[in-house]
């Protein structure tokens, strides 16, 4: 349990530093795989003549689906997928970690064939008191998703609670 | 039948998805979603041992509220908006029951939108999984 978690102007500084650009792909194998993966039985997720039929550019991508992010051993996180390089990290020592929850925020539809420049950084930092674990520095990070045509087609924000 | 603004008022209910993942599935949403973590499919992981079982991703209940909230569209529309909290962890192979409720229906901009409030029950009843979404209609 942490003694006193403080918001230094260091950690400050963090704030909306944007990562270098990853890129995600949507295909038509990425999308059935995570439909599956969800356990979807609506064949828009999975047959192209029905996505085209309820008049979609290709198979759609489900919600919270954003792509799947290019893997490159040395470069990307082996257990999560995603690129090893998010910005700056934030030194605060904390050792234990929980996933608060997730917002998904969509400006345009993603569909099988488009490929999304993802930045990240890191939205706000708040301190909330907790019954179990005392205080919690709360992390929000904010991902935006930009297509090939240079539209940003949305916005994924997720809270880490570390304590 | 896609969803349509008259086909609801505030207060309906989205028709219930029930689902019990186990450890096969969780495995298929590991390779779709790209989570490998072992807390999500290995058995003899340190924190799946300290814990007494592994656990189901957070992201897959948030996709499974997603699977929800698309069915009852039906592709009349399109989310705007979907988020959720991670409340409490569940247990691979327990019933879960997901649903929500229409809390807002209004017009903005020229848009239909509503509101939607979501839930993620374990077998005891409890919500482990809350969230919402805001949904614009095409009709």
């Amino acid at each position: 349990m942490a003694e006193k978690i403080e918001i230094t102007e260091e950690f400050n500084a963090v704030i909306g530093v944007q990562s270098d650009p990853w890129i995600h792909e949507v295909t038509t194998t990425s999308v059935r795989a995570f439909a599956r993966g969800v356990g979807y039985s609506d064949p828009v997720y999975f047959d192209e003549e029905a996505a085209k039929a309820a008049g979609y550019r290709s198979l759609p991508c489900p919600p919270t689906y954003l792509g799947t992010p290019v893997f490159i051993p040395g470069l990307s996180n082996d257990t999560f997928s995603g690129p090893k390089n998010t910005g700056p990290s934030l030194n605060h020592g904390l050792k234990n970690v929980l996933d608060g929850g997730a917002e998904t925020e969509y400006f345009a539809d993603i569909c099988a064939g488009d490929t999304l420049s993802v930045t990240s950084c890191c939205s706000d930092l708040s301190i909330r008191e907790s019954k179990t674990t005392g205080q919690m520095l709360i992390v929000t990070s904010e991902s935006t998703y930009t297509n090939q045509e240079g539209q940003v087609v949305a916005k994924q924000r997720g809270q880490g609670l570390f304590y | 039948m896609p969803l349509t603004w008259n086909a609801f008022d505030e207060g309906s209910a989205l028709p219930e998805l029930q689902k019990a993942p186990g450890v096969t599935q969780l495995v298929k949403y590991a390779a779709g979603g790209g989570d490998f973590n072992p807390l999500h499919h290995d058995f003899a992981f340190p924190q799946s041992k300290t814990l007494g079982s592994i656990i189901i991703h957070g992201r897959f209940k948030y996709a499974a509220l997603g699977e929800l909230v698309s069915n009852w569209l039906d592709h009349g529309g399109r989310i705007r908006t979907l988020s959720c909290q991670y409340r409490g962890m569940d247990l691979p192979d327990q019933p879960m029951v997901l649903g929500g409720t229409v809390t807002r229906k209004w017009e903005e901009g020229g848009e239909k939108l509503a509101e939607v409030k979501l839930f993620v029950n374990n077998a005891g009843g409890k919500n482990t999984t809350p969230g919402s979404a805001v949904v614009v209609l095409n009709n």
